[in-house]
This record gives C-alpha cells, structure tokens and sequence, in this order.
C-alpha cells in the first residue's frame, strides 16, 4: 500500500483503522450473505413438481392444492416470493416446515445447541491434539517422531468421517463398551462424536502448526533469541510458538466450514439431533423450507466464521493490520 | 566408464565455461533423482495405477458379479472362495469393492476435471481482464465458498434426486470457487511478466495471450490443485452416498456399501472395513502423490 508512513503514526490511528477495515469486511459479507440466500432459493425452486403436491400426496382435491399455495403465497411469482423470504428472513423468520408443521427458526434454534456443543467439544480435541501434535513433529523435525505424528495426520484428512466413527464405534462402544453406541446427553456419549469430529481438524492443524513453527525457526528474531542465550524451551515458548499460532488462529475459524459438513455425518451416525440431521431429514422428507432454512444458517455461521478469523488475524499481527 | 562420456554436452558452453562444468543431467538421471526424493509419491502412483487398471479390468480380475444376489450365501465369513466374505444379500464384497474402485476413481477424475476447467476459465478471465469482470467472478466465488461444500452438495442432489450422473453435476458446480481463486493469483502475477507485456505490444489478441502465455504457465499448479481435489471429491461422493443422497442401491459404490454394511458391524465389521479402508487407501495415495508432485513441480506452493 502507499502509506508507507503508517509505523510512524500513533497508535489511535492504527486502531481506527483496524476498526475501518472490520466495518469493511462487514459490509462485504452482506452481498455474500444475499447472494447465498438467492442460489438457495432458486436451487429449491427449480424442483420438478410442485410442492405443495409433495407436501399432502398425490390424491388431493385440486381446489385444496390452490387454496394452500395461495396461504403460502407460492403463486405469486418467483422474485416477489424472493422478496417475502428475504425480508422475513431478515426478521428471523424462515417460513414453516411442511412436514412438521412449526416455524424452521424455532426448529433450528432446538437443533442448533446439539450442534454447538457437539463443533466445540471437537474442536477443543482437535485443537489440543493437532497442535501438541504439530510443535513435537516440528521440534523432532525429519526423525521418526515426526514421521509418525505427520504420517498419523494424514491418516486423519484421508479417513473419510464415518470410517473413523464406525471403527470407533466397534472399539469403544462394542468391544471395549467404554463408551455408548449413540446418544448426546451424557458427557460420556459425547466423547466418541467429538472425536470424530476433530479428527480430520486434528490432522491439518497439526500439518499447518509443524509448517509454520518450521518456517519461523528460520526468522532473525529466534537467531537473536537464540544468541542472547536463552533455552531451546524459552525460545520455542515465548517467540517461536506466538508467531506461529497466528495463521493456526484463524484457520480454527475458517475450519468452522468443514466442521458443520462433519457434523451433518457425525449427527446422523451418532443419532445426535443437531443441524446437521435435520438437513438429512429435510432431504428424506423433502421439507423444502427445512432444507432452505438449515442451509442459510448453517451458511451464515460459516461467513460469520471467515469474518471473526480476518478480524482476528488483524488484531493479534499488527504487521498485516494497514495491508487488509 | 567415466560418467561425462556417457552424457552429451553442450558444446557452446564447454567452449565458454571451458570443459569444468558439470555436464547436464539426462532426463533418465532426473527422473531417478526425483523419484529417490520422492519415493512415497512414486509408491502411491504405482498404488494408484493398480487400482485404476483393477477398475478397468474388474470383469476379468472378478470371479463373481457385483449385482448377482445369492440368498444362500448371505453374510459368509471371508474364505478362499470369497476373500473377503459376502454381504447381505450374498454378493462377494471383494467384487464390489473392486467394482466400486471404477465409481470413486471416475467420481474423483471426471467432476474434478470438469469444476476445475470451469474455475480455470473464470480465474483466467478474472485475473486477466479484472475490473468489474473480476469483481463479479470473484464474489460469485466468495459466495460458492461460503457454502459448506456437502451441504450445498446436498441441495443440488435434493432438487435433482440422487443417483451418480447428478454426483458428477453437483460435484461438478460446487467445487470451481476455489480453482478460479488461485487460477486469479496466478494470471495476475503472469500478466505483469515481460513476455506478456511484449505480446500485448506486438497486438497479440488476448485469447491468444491467455492461451499460449498464460495458462501454460498455471498448468503445473493446475496438476498439483488437481491432484489434491480427487480425493476430497471421492470423500464427497462417498459422504452422499453414506447419507442416502448419493448413488443408489444397487449400484456398488464404496460409501454405499459402508451404509448398507452399517447394520453388521458388530457382527461382521469386514463389510464395513473393506470399502472404507478401499476409500482411505486412494485417498491416501493420491494426497501422497499430490504433495510429491507439488515437491517437484511448484516449488512456491511448497514454501506456502
């Protein structure tokens, strides 16, 4: 950028423009944000048959049919129908569930802390195991701890999800009868899922901490570190593991993303009433308004998700704040 | 025999350098050097190309057919006439499996091909031409990739119903964002280059320019990205068939054999295991193979 005079400019300045360019990144996202809205839509949209047929069977009284698409306001034309749903999207309101009959906001948001709490218990053990992980294979660089740890994490991104929850399963609840079969209210039925989960997070954070520690081990300021005389310890703790965090930070909530597409699998195996399965169940039942509506939540916590990393990047490295 | 006699050399340079430069390595000496470097990545192309000439010649390799129901034989344990025991409805799960390598690797090839010349194009003409072109690509990408990729997935097979042509189509407009993004990077740090600049000079037309300048020089990240995308897509179709939304029965594809074998997994977990080690074990060979070509192809992509 021009303003090659920044690091002379006092701190208020720097932190107006942290503040300029979140605001930033905001706005950006509510284009992104109607632009998902509308390929949704108009994906469910072009289903062949019409949906109210789909939603009372086939042998009902055509007078009926009118009537009830006439309620649903789905004779209107497509953009005014477009319309509706984004203003009362906007207002929380996701329409109501053909088959079950109730506001979809109110189901999501039932289903919703299942999810949750399911995406954190995983990602605190994808986090613990993929950055421990990462900083032994890093410090025993290229000798057989090191293989062995990265070899294990690409056994983890190349194991699809319901391999690992099957063998689980078979270990754990059958075999060794540790843990239960399914379920999600006791402490002990969470543990199986949440490792299914983290796993595939495990293995690239542990793939990106060990590149990154790698990549800082090279820099000036660990050379001086070193030279001052400090330990091997003190080094790797309080200047090389600080900076090599800060990508691993915010790829934690890029991996939001991919975690929400690992619950939708660790839900239905583990018999967890979460997002997830409600997304498979509005396929099975062909609830087009559930489908839509778990869809655009579950995109929102996704663009959420982007704009927390990129603000959290520009808040913890100074050095990238004036280049967003 | 003295190596340097063995070598052609080029005569200029001896004449320039005098005769004390190492003479070139043939292509044969590169090859073995790479592959020495490599040797994982060169283990997982042999793997890959067993299993590609298993899937090509599964009627010959196969005793048994894949769909031929035998009641009697359901659920056998694995023995020598079925190594790998036989299912519920006593087909041979080794056969399958093997018939299910000719889906996934088609799945991981095809779709693939298909999104990436889909999001090479639009990075091509994104990071070319720029501007408002480049605007618009760019936030139709950032809106493809706000999705999470099964779900969206998802979406497409509920308005097209499941079965496997309409896996290759959505796996085919889900997956580009992320091609055309880097595809961008690419094109607008090759368009500063000199070469470039001396075509556009000279009048050369821009189709010409982005065909003959440009994209040549993507191409080996093109082979690295598609490489790494295969598996990720035969995860995919995998994951949608575990669902229920993908392929349907009977058809032998791996994440369905895993769903239907689902039931028996305590009672006989072989079923289970056999397809879902088959999808780790292309998985595994084609990120090994990724990451080796990415080592000897693009050197800027391994220093990321």
């Amino acid at each position: 950028m021009e303003r090659d005079i920044a690091p002379f400019l006092n701190g208020d300045f720097l932190e107006a423009e942290l503040f300029k360019n979140i605001l930033k990144r905001v706005l950006v996202s509510i284009p992104v944000l109607i632009g998902v809205v509308l390929i949704i839509f108009i994906m469910l949209r072009v289903v062949p048959g019409d949906p109210v047929t789909t939603m009372l069977g086939e042998h009902v009284n055509q007078t009926v049919i009118d009537k009830i698409s006439k309620e649903m306001g789905l004779d209107k034309p497509l953009y005014m129908q477009f319309f509706t749903y984004i203003s009362h999207a906007i207002r929380g309101d996701f329409g109501t569930s053909y088959r079950l009959n109730r506001n979809v906001t109110g189901i999501i948001l039932d289903a919703f802390p299942n999810t949750v709490r399911l995406a954190i218990c995983a990602a605190i053990v994808s986090w613990i195991v993929g950055i421990v992980a990462g900083i032994f294979a890093a410090v025993n660089k290229n000798n057989i701890l090191d293989r062995l740890f990265m070899g294990s994490a690409l056994l983890g991104v190349s194991m699809p999800v319901f391999m690992v929850a099957l063998v689980l399963q078979y270990l754990f609840a059958y075999k060794l009868k540790i843990f239960p079969v399914s379920g999600y209210e006791s402490a002990a039925a969470m543990v199986l899922p949440s490792i299914v989960l983290g796993w595939n997070s495990a293995g690239s954070i542990a793939r990106m901490t060990r590149s990154n520690i790698l990549e800082v081990m090279q820099e000036d300021y660990i050379r001086t570190a070193r030279a001052k005389g400090l330990l091997e310890f003190a080094v790797m703790k309080s200047h090389a593991l600080k900076n090599a965090m800060l990508p691993v930070v915010t790829m934690m909530a890029l991996q939001i993303s991919s975690m929400l597409s690992g619950a939708v699998i660790t839900e239905n195996i583990f018999g967890i009433p979460g997002i997830g399965r409600l997304a498979v169940n509005a396929i099975e039942t062909r609830d087009m308004p559930l489908l839509q509506g778990t869809v655009i939540f579950t995109t929102i916590l996704v663009i959420l998700g982007n704009l927390i990393a990129d603000s959290l990047y520009s808040i913890l490295d100074p050095r990238i704040r004036k280049e967003i | 025999m003295n190596k340097k006699d063995n070598i052609k050399t080029d005569p200029v340079k001896e004449q320039i350098f005098g005769s004390e430069i190492e003479p070139e390595e043939s292509f044969i000496e590169k090859l073995k050097n790479i592959i020495s470097q490599n040797r994982l990545a060169f283990f997982s192309l042999i793997v890959i190309i067993l299993i590609i000439l298993c899937a090509i010649f599964a009627d010959i390799v196969c005793v048994y057919n894949p769909y031929t129901q035998s009641l009697k034989d359901r659920l056998l344990a694995p023995s020598f006439a079925h190594p790998l025991g036989t299912d519920e409805l006593g087909r041979d799960t080794l056969t399958r499996v093997i018939y299910g390598a000719r889906i996934s690797l088609t799945i991981g090839l095809i779709p693939t091909f298909i999104s990436m010349t889909i999001g090479t194009v639009l990075g091509l003409i994104a990071g070319y031409f720029g501007g408002k072109i480049d605007f618009a690509i760019m936030r139709l990408a950032d809106i493809m990739l706000a999705f999470p990729s099964l779900l969206l997935a998802m979406v497409v097979m509920y308005t097209m119903g499941g079965g496997l042509i309409n896996i290759f189509i959505a796996l085919s407009l889900v997956n580009w964002a992320s091609t055309s993004r880097v595809v961008r990077s690419e094109t607008l740090s090759l368009s500063k280059k000199e070469y470039v600049e001396a075509a556009k000079s000279m009048g050369v037309n821009n189709a010409t320019i982005i065909f003959r300048h440009i994209l040549p020089n993507c191409i080996p990240t093109l082979v690295v990205l598609f490489t790494l995308s295969i598996p990720s897509a035969i995860l995919s179709e995998s994951s949608l068939s575990f669902l229920g939304v993908g392929a349907q029965p009977p058809t032998a594809s791996w994440g369905l054999m895993v769903v239907s074998a689902k039931k028996y997994l305590f009672t006989q977990p072989v079923l289970v295991l056999a397809p879902a080690i088959a999808i780790m074990i292309v998985v595994l060979a084609f990120n090994f193979l990724g990451d080796g070509l990415r080592d000897v192809l693009d050197p800027y992509l391994k220093e990321q």
